[in-house]
């Protein structure tokens, strides 16, 4: 067990080095970031003093070194286009990402795995066909798409729930969150469906494909032929069986969901760092951009490392060949 | 107390319902065990499944009575179905690895099962799960209770597989092949439990099963399927001793006798395997008598030892390495047949995989007719052996290619060897090589899911030779099929073998089928050897006790049933 831990954090941390060194040389060589953090009039004295103070004519390595060492530190360095700390910029925006992302995958979970047992249990049934011919629909319209027509009906022309921003925050310690007021939540439904209707379809199709597989076999006819009661042979033993391969799956792509926020996050103005990310393509704000490919980057191998862990929790198999 | 009459069960297709079972009678006493004994697709568990109600969809059943006591099991919904289900009828099946929950402990499924269908408290039901534990033969059970199924052997989990289905007391128990996954002695011990049960608990058992030796043993009456019809029935003394049906003598003529060796099986026609048409066989013959004009060859092992890195546990610690093949030394005389038997685990694939140059062994040293025989990668993509040493492998369903047809796939080792440069001469090569195991020509452009297992093997047979090999490797190459089909394959093995002097390594954990291939035994167990000698001084006087337990606990039918 802590063997499997440690193999998994030092494959981490080499991920993770090989993001930061890409963080990096988009920093250093796309453009010079001497150029793009000086105006016109300066002088070239003065640019060559600039240069020597940032370390800039230091070897790679060392550089590479001391960027990765500030990164531990917390420093991550300052925006061209605001002066601020990108460090700052990041965490004001995280939390706006990190609930967006949050209710979403739950949105996916709550609706995507019932309906994938449901349909897997009824395959012939004529609700199975049209959720399925439904969620068909759901993955061939674009992401932006669906969320353009939602703020259409609720929006526009029901005028139900606001169609931008987060609508009424509370800070919690450093932590922004839109959880804790009415109004907060409804600014958060119409991007969290958006966001979620993706990954609600792959959810329910996987666990649909995995429980009609689960169903077929020997220890699942061997229960109903011992008469184990038919919800405990559904949600206890078929559904723990079908949940080993989904879990893989949904965190995968709940990395997926924060990554790439980006077009839901720009459909609805919400703050968050998806937001951040395209105005500082547009602003060529270096800085930022590798920030956020590092904290993306940092998200992936974290969930994912939740998710071996959460494989082990499940399956006993794992868990005991690591005892003996 | 079960009684069955002219049960029919059918399967709606696209061209009409396929009738699976037709107008089937059998009936079961208290504490009797009824063997119910048929090829593959035989319908007999197709029977099984019906009486329990467990049909897959969309058979059902089309006509016929069931009663089980007063109940009729036709006329239940539902839901009482399912409450009878583990009640009054139970059931094993036959692969103990698979039909238990992975993810829950055996207690969770054992008291999980008690209370579906008693109204008592879980302190009880625990303490009949552990003595029915007990029962079963699991020692310390209170303790072995909390763990999960793959923490059990073979045959502990067989034991749990039975004690679930036994652990609400029902009257009729429905054992599909219970015992077909497990080892000899495992399978002794099951059977002995289930003729116990029987006997002590009264409990009625229909035994579905194709191995003809465990019907002998333990069952009172028996059943012989065919094509979905009840060919003969009866006690089983009667039924095997004189059988009145061709189809049963056919069936005991093809199971292989323990304790002599056969020159030839009789055996039943099988649709689909022709004669050799004699020209195109002899084509295929005279191309294979130029490869091998030559003397045979012999391969020799000396000491040669397999390990296998062990699962890593710690960071600090190397894992001790898991040893499969330990201090292994036998000859294979040129143009012999040597035997490997021995039970799972006990290294007769890795010694096959060693033989061919698929693992390379830690130590000792192999020959190939005098000269070295390097192992693993060692042994060079063109060294003359990969292409004289030929193996077949144990399941026909996996070892050809899906997706290429047979002439691609017999046509592959003609080119890889150079063999044969000119494409038709290849095709027609192919063809007589087919004719030559008993193909018809068509089969050429067909693909593997074509044909059924037997016929499969024989392909394969076929592609092994078109190497134009000296030596044949066997992995097991008959457990996938059917008895007749079994003796269909021995027959064609022993005649190859005959004609081409090739020399054989013929592996298989059945006791039976190596004594009529074998001319010498090599008997294996946990990566060593325990004996090694002419397959007739084996047979007839073993000398090791491991080999005395073996021959002793293969379930063998009284040789005076034996036409």
């Amino acid at each position: 067990m802590v063997y499997f831990i440690a193999k998994r954090l030092i494959q981490s941390v080499f991920v993770m080095l090989a993001v930061a060194f890409l963080a990096f040389s988009l920093f250093r060589f796309v453009g010079d970031p001497i150029t793009q953090m000086t105006g016109v009039e300066t002088s070239v004295a003065d640019q060559e003093r600039l240069r020597e103070d940032l370390g800039l004519n230091d070897p790679f390595v060392y550089q590479f070194a001391r960027f990765t060492g500030d990164m531990l530190q917390g420093d991550f360095g300052f925006s061209y286009r605001t002066r601020q700390p990108v460090a700052e910029m990041i965490a004001t925006r995280i939390p706006a990402t990190l609930e967006l992302g949050i209710v979403a995958l739950l949105i996916s979970l709550f609706v995507g795995i019932p309906a994938g047992v449901y349909t897997a249990l009824r395959p012939r049934g004529v609700a199975t066909q049209a959720i399925l011919m439904l969620t068909l629909v759901g993955v061939s319209i674009p992401t932006f798409v669906i969320g353009i027509m939602l703020i259409f009906f609720f929006g526009v022309q029901l005028g139900w729930l606001p169609t931008f921003g987060r609508g009424g925050t509370v800070h919690l310690g450093g932590w922004e969150t839109s959880f804790l007021t009415v109004d907060g939540w409804r600014a958060l439904i119409l991007p969290a469906i958006t966001l979620g209707v993706y990954q609600l379809t792959l959810t329910m199709r996987l666990v649909r494909a995995e429980m009609m597989e689960v169903m077929q076999s020997d220890y699942i006819r061997f229960a109903t032929a011992r008469g184990v009661p038919m919800g405990r042979l559904y949600f206890k033993h078929a559904l723990a069986n079908t949940m080993v391969p989904v879990i893989t799956i949904i965190g995968l792509q709940f990395g997926g969901v924060i990554a790439f926020s980006i077009v839901t996050e720009s459909v609805f103005q919400w703050p968050g760092m998806g937001l951040l990310f395209l105005e500082s393509i547009r602003f060529v704000d270096i800085p930022v951009m590798g920030v956020y490919l590092v904290v993306i980057a940092f998200f992936f191998v974290l969930v994912n490392l939740i998710v071996d862990l959460l494989y082990v929790v499940i399956d006993p198999r794992l868990r005991i060949r690591d005892v003996s | 107390m079960l009684r069955v009459e002219n049960l029919t069960v059918k399967f709606p297709s696209r061209f009409g319902d396929v009738t699976a079972v037709e107008d089937m009678v059998m009936s079961i006493d208290v504490g009797e065990i009824h063997g119910l004994v048929g090829e593959s697709g035989a319908g007999k568990s197709t029977v099984g499944a019906a009486i329990i109600g467990l049909l897959q969809k969309p058979g059902y059943v089309a006509d016929g009575d069931m009663m089980l006591g007063d109940t009729d099991l036709r006329r239940l919904d539902r839901f009482e179905a399912h409450a009878l289900r583990g009640k009054r009828i139970s059931m094993i099946f036959q692969d103990p690895q698979t039909s238990l929950n992975p993810l829950m402990r055996i207690e969770d499924q054992l008291i999980e099962t008690i209370l579906a269908h008693e109204d008592i408290s879980v302190a009880d039901a625990r303490t009949r799960a552990v003595d029915l534990l007990d029962e079963m033969g699991i020692e310390n059970a209170a303790a072995r209770m909390q763990s999960y199924p793959h923490q059990f052997s073979g045959g502990m989990r067989q034991r749990v597989v039975i004690a679930l289905a036994l652990c609400t007391n029902p009257e009729l128990i429905i054992a599909d092949e219970p015992t077909t996954a497990l080892d000899v002695a495992v399978q002794s011990q099951v059977l002995d439990l289930i003729r116990r049960l029987a006997d002590v608990r009264k409990v009625g058992f229909m035994l579905i099963t194709h191995d003809i030796g465990v019907i002998a043993q333990i069952a009172d009456t028996v059943t012989v399927m065919r094509h979905g019809k009840m060919i003969e029935n009866g006690p089983t003394a009667q039924v095997l001793g004189q059988p009145k049906e061709d189809y049963t003598k056919q069936l005991m003529a093809a199971v292989p006798p323990l304790d002599r060796k056969i020159a030839r099986f009789k055996v039943p026609d099988e649709d689909g395997i022709i004669t050799p048409s004699e020209a195109r066989g002899n084509a295929a013959e005279a191309w294979l008598m130029r490869g091998i004009k030559e003397d045979p060859i012999g391969l020799t092992l000396d000491q040669v030892n397999v390990a296998f890195p062990g699962v890593r546990t710690s960071l600090w610690k190397k894992p001790d390495p898991y040893v499969a093949l330990r201090d292994i030394s036998f000859d294979v005389k040129p143009g012999t047949v040597v035997g490997i038997v021995g039970e799972s685990g006990s290294g007769k694939s890795t010694l096959a995989k060693t033989l061919t140059g698929l693992i390379k062994p830690v130590s000792g040293t192999m020959t190939m007719g005098g000269a070295p025989l390097p192992g693993g990668r060692e042994r060079a993509r063109n060294h003359p052996s990969r292409q004289l040493i030929q193996m077949v492998f144990q399941d026909p369903f996996s070892s050809l290619n899906s997706r290429h047809r047979i002439g691609a796939i017999l046509a592959e080792p003609l080119w890889l060897y150079g063999l044969e440069t000119d494409k038709d001469a290849r095709r027609k090569l192919c063809i007589d090589m087919l004719s030559l195991v008993g193909m018809p020509p068509e089969a050429i452009d067909k693909y593997p899911h074509q044909f059924s297992g037997g016929q499969r093997q024989r392909i394969a047979v076929a592609r092994a030779l078109l190497a134009r090999p000296k030596v044949l490797i066997c992995d097991e190459p008959t457990s996938a099929l059917d008895v007749s089909i079994q003796a269909q394959l021995l027959n064609l093995l022993k005649g190859l073998q005959a004609a081409f002097g090739l020399t054989v390594v013929f592996i298989s954990h059945n006791l039976s089928v190596v004594r009529q291939m074998a001319d010498d035994v090599v008997v294996l167990r946990n990566g060593k050897i325990r004996e090694v000698g002419a397959s007739e001084t084996v047979y007839t006087t073993p000398t090791a006790d491991y080999t005395k337990r073996l021959l002793a606990l293969t379930p063998v039918m009284p040789a005076a049933w034996r036409a």
